[in-house]
């Protein structure tokens, strides 16, 4: 009977440890669904989407980073500078194309210039794109002379265009995820980035080139941060210095709530996607029930602490177990 | 009993690890006011024991008496009140404290609840001088050598805590011969002053001159406690090793063919390596012996590109290669399995076929993308062919036992179809029947035409599996030995230096 019952909790374990985080997204549309009538509508539903978007995409460059066994704490920064420079060229150009590309090329620059300091500085991920978040919202800040630009035309119809029924935001999105999932997992370079993130001295003895992949991890994250740029532009119609503030917090938090392990080495696209979720329905729904926006923010920490918390006592576990 | 005239006395000690039983029943005492040398091979048991008399080990049977009284320690802490510490072969210090300040750690006098640096300073000057240290006590330990920080380590230790028991662990492993003697002259000063030293040791040629009393261990067990000058050098080499070869390594049918990897001149100041030069030829199992530190992981670790080296030339069937990492070695037909696999060979978290596959990833892959059939269907070949045990490809390497973990790296190895295979103790930490096997295939290996460089410091198995060997010592090659003339005997006795020592009868 006691072994029975420990071999059941043992299995409940398991099936907890690898589906959890599917069952907190469910529990979170049943108890959305059952509070308030309008959640579950295909308006509310398809606007939440429009809205993690931004999140999901940035989610997926912090999850590739943390992955590496890095971090990247300036992409907030980031995407005001770069997005910044996008509206330029589009205002300068009028065309949208060449927005998204300046957009992509800046967010690609300044997150190569932090893999160039981790990667061949050594300095560590945390310290470097701390310092890269200080430079680049100053840069904001300098190139607009604090201003912000509210006029830049049709930019935004990369938010609002429909295809079908469902916004183009989110078929970025899926795009986006669909492009990671494919890169880690049919990919040398993925094997090349879960491998420097599990074991980076067992990965350099395996003959692969360390620097060389943690500078391509931070390109590729600076891509998916470009995409990101541009939505978050598109969906606030306008160009401000001090947009996007601490983006990357979300991201890190939807990444990890995903299941990617802060240490490295773990983590899924799935997972990020059904995080970035949960982090867009959960705010939605705080929103809906009409909660302050003060308590939203600590409903947040407390909700990144409870998953890294599960993260490292499921860790600790298995270490003792050894 | 002995009890009452000596200084410690261990009685019937005991020490069971999981799986391991690495004390068995060690009864034998130690003089006070002597030096002591504990000698055995590694895994004889010296450390495991001297950590008993300091408290980081807690024995599972047995007592053990200081002054006749029966102590128990639970942590190094209160062996230090009772006098008793241990100097480790890794020195831990603190890199940016001055001289002084280190000295004085924890002790500082104070002046109410704040530390008084004039009193630290001038505590430390006056001990300096006593114990004839002339540092400048404003130095860093940063600025100061090993031999002075081990010295300075030495004082801190004797000084701080009225220490009468001092345990060394291979202190002079990182020293040059003069500041052995400096080291040695301490020992003396020690003695003197009546505090009881043991030693554990390795090196022949030092212990003869500071001994009054050796103990030789082996397999746990006490072997023998007698005066110095009972001993000589052979009969000290036939008490440690003494066992019988009672594991038969299997027989290889095949003759050595050309030279498949040439080293000449390979010289690192990082793994302080001078000139090492050898060869390997296809089909040959070839030994790199030499105690720990004596360069022989240094050597395998630069030829694999893993450390950098300055100077000398790598050729792989006769043609120079350039090695600068370990994407070379591995392009130019070199594999290694580290000793370390846990930290150096394994992906712990992720699954046995990305592990398997990780060095080969070129091999099933095009433009990048990978195949994933084709990298099943290999990686699925060697999980048979190694008869890992594990519920599958999809199970994580820290799952598996080190046996079958080793089966994994090696797995890794073979699958990038080196000509050259680096084996550093391939067989540490397994079981016997692994073991085995991995013989078993080293054989086979060799008998493919695939050249195998082996460093194991089990000496029955080196020689058991060698069909050369080259004894390192201090960076250096010492030695070659063909099969006819590889016995412990002859190794031991090059791996500590070559010279055959005054005691020994010849």
């Amino acid at each position: 009977m006691g072994i029975a019952k420990a071999e059941m909790k043992k299995k409940m374990d398991v099936v907890f440890r690898k589906y959890g985080i599917y069952l907190v997204f469910l529990c979170l549309i049943v108890i959305g669904a059952v509070s308030n009538p309008y959640f579950l509508t295909v308006k509310n539903v398809t606007n939440v989407f429009r809205q993690i978007a931004v999140t999901g995409v940035l989610a997926l460059a912090e999850m590739v980073l943390i992955i590496a066994g890095q971090i990247d704490l300036s992409l907030g920064a980031v995407i005001a500078f770069s997005g910044m420079l996008s509206v330029s060229a589009y205002l300068s150009s009028g065309s949208l194309f060449a927005a998204v590309l300046v957009a992509v090329f800046v967010s690609v620059l300044c997150l190569t210039f932090s893999g160039f300091m981790v990667a061949k500085v050594k300095l560590p991920a945390f310290i470097a794109t701390m310092a890269m978040d200080y430079i680049a919202r100053g840069l904001c800040y300098i190139y607009t002379g604090g201003q912000a630009k509210y006029e830049i035309g049709d930019y935004s119809v990369v938010s609002t265009m429909y295809l079908g029924a469902i916004p183009l935001p989110v078929y970025i999105l899926f795009g986006m995820a669909l492009v990671c999932w494919v890169i880690m997992n049919r990919t040398t370079l993925g094997r090349d980035i879960f491998a420097i993130g599990g074991n980076q001295a067992a990965a350099n003895a395996s003959g692969i080139h360390v620097d060389l992949t943690i500078i391509k991890t931070f390109i590729m994250a600076g891509m998916l941060t470009g995409v990101a740029a541009v939505l978050q532009i598109a969906r606030v119609n306008s160009a401000i210095p001090d947009t996007a503030m601490n983006y990357h917090g979300d991201a890190i938090a939807a990444a990890i709530i995903g299941g990617t392990s802060f240490t490295g080495g773990i983590g899924t696209v799935m997972g990020c996607m059904v995080g970035a979720a949960i982090m867009g329905f959960l705010t939605n729904l705080l929103n809906l029930v009409g909660l302050d926006s003060y308590v939203q923010m600590v409903t947040k920490g407390v909700i990144i602490l409870f998953a890294l918390t599960i993260d490292l006592t499921g860790k600790n576990k298995r270490i003792k177990r050894k | 009993m002995a009890v009452q005239d000596d200084k410690i006395w261990f009685d019937s000690i005991s020490m069971e690890f999981p799986g391991v039983l690495a004390l068995d029943d060690v009864t034998f005492g130690v003089k006070k006011g002597t030096v002591h040398i504990m000698m055995g091979e590694n895994g004889a048991g010296k450390s495991t024991l001297m950590k008993v008399l300091n408290g980081t080990n807690v024995p599972s049977r047995g007592k053990f008496y200081v002054d006749g009284k029966e102590m128990r320690f639970s942590s190094a802490r209160e062996a230090e009140k009772q006098g008793i510490a241990m100097i480790y072969q890794e020195l831990s210090y603190i890199p940016d404290m001055t001289v002084e300040r280190y000295l004085m750690l924890c002790r500082e006098p104070k002046r109410g609840c704040f530390i008084d640096w004039k009193g630290v300073s001038q505590k430390a000057k006056e001990i300096l001088e006593e114990e004839g240290l002339d540092y400048d006590p404003k130095l860093t330990l940063r600025q100061l050598n090993v031999s002075d920080i081990q010295l300075l380590e030495i004082t801190k230790c004797i000084r701080g805590n009225h220490i009468d028991v001092l345990i060394m662990d291979e202190p002079t492993s990182a020293l040059t011969s003069k500041e052995v003697e400096r080291l040695f002259e301490k020992i003396e000063m020690l003695k003197k002053r009546g505090i009881t030293i043991l030693y554990i040791s390795h090196k022949m040629d030092e212990i003869f001159r500071i001994a009054d009393y050796i103990t030789v261990m082996r397999d746990g067990k006490h072997i023998s406690t007698a005066p110095a000058e009972e001993f000589t050098n052979d009969g000290l080499v036939k008490l440690m090793v003494g066992r019988e070869i009672s594991d038969v390594y299997p027989e290889k049918e095949t003759a050595a063919g050309d030279k498949i990897l040439e080293v000449e001149g390979l010289t690192s100041e990082y793994g302080r390596l001078h000139d090492i030069s050898f060869y390997v030829r296809a089909g040959e199992i070839v030994g790199l012996g030499g105690l720990m530190g004596a360069g022989r992981s240094e050597t395998v670790r630069a030829i694999f590109g893993i450390d950098r080296f300055e100077e000398g030339t790598i050729r792989i069937a006769g043609k120079p290669v350039k090695i600068r990492r370990v994407s070379d070695a591995i392009r130019n037909g070199i594999a290694m399995a580290t000793e370390d696999r846990r930290r150096l060979g394994l992906i712990l978290c992720r699954n046995l076929k990305e592990n398997i596959s990780l060095s080969s990833l070129r091999k099933v892959s095009r433009y990048t993308f990978l195949n994933l059939k084709k990298e099943k269907r290999l990686t699925e070949r060697y999980f048979q062919k190694m008869k890992i045990k594990a519920s599958g490809l999809e199970a994580a390497a820290m799952t598996l036992s080190g046996g079958n973990q080793q089966k994994v790296v090696l797995s890794k190895c073979l699958m990038t179809d080196a000509k050259v295979l680096i084996l550093d103790e391939p067989t540490r930490g397994i079981d016997v029947g692994a073991k085995h096997e991995i013989y078993k295939l080293m054989i086979e290996l060799a008998e493919n035409g695939i050249g195998i460089i082996m460093i194991s410091s089990e000496l029955p198995e080196f020689i058991g599996m060698c069909d050369r060997a080259y004894v390192m010592h201090n960076g250096r090659i010492v030695g070659e030995l063909d099969k006819k003339h590889m016995t412990q005997e002859e190794i031991i006795r090059m791996a500590a230096g070559g010279v055959r020592h005054g005691h020994s009868k010849g």
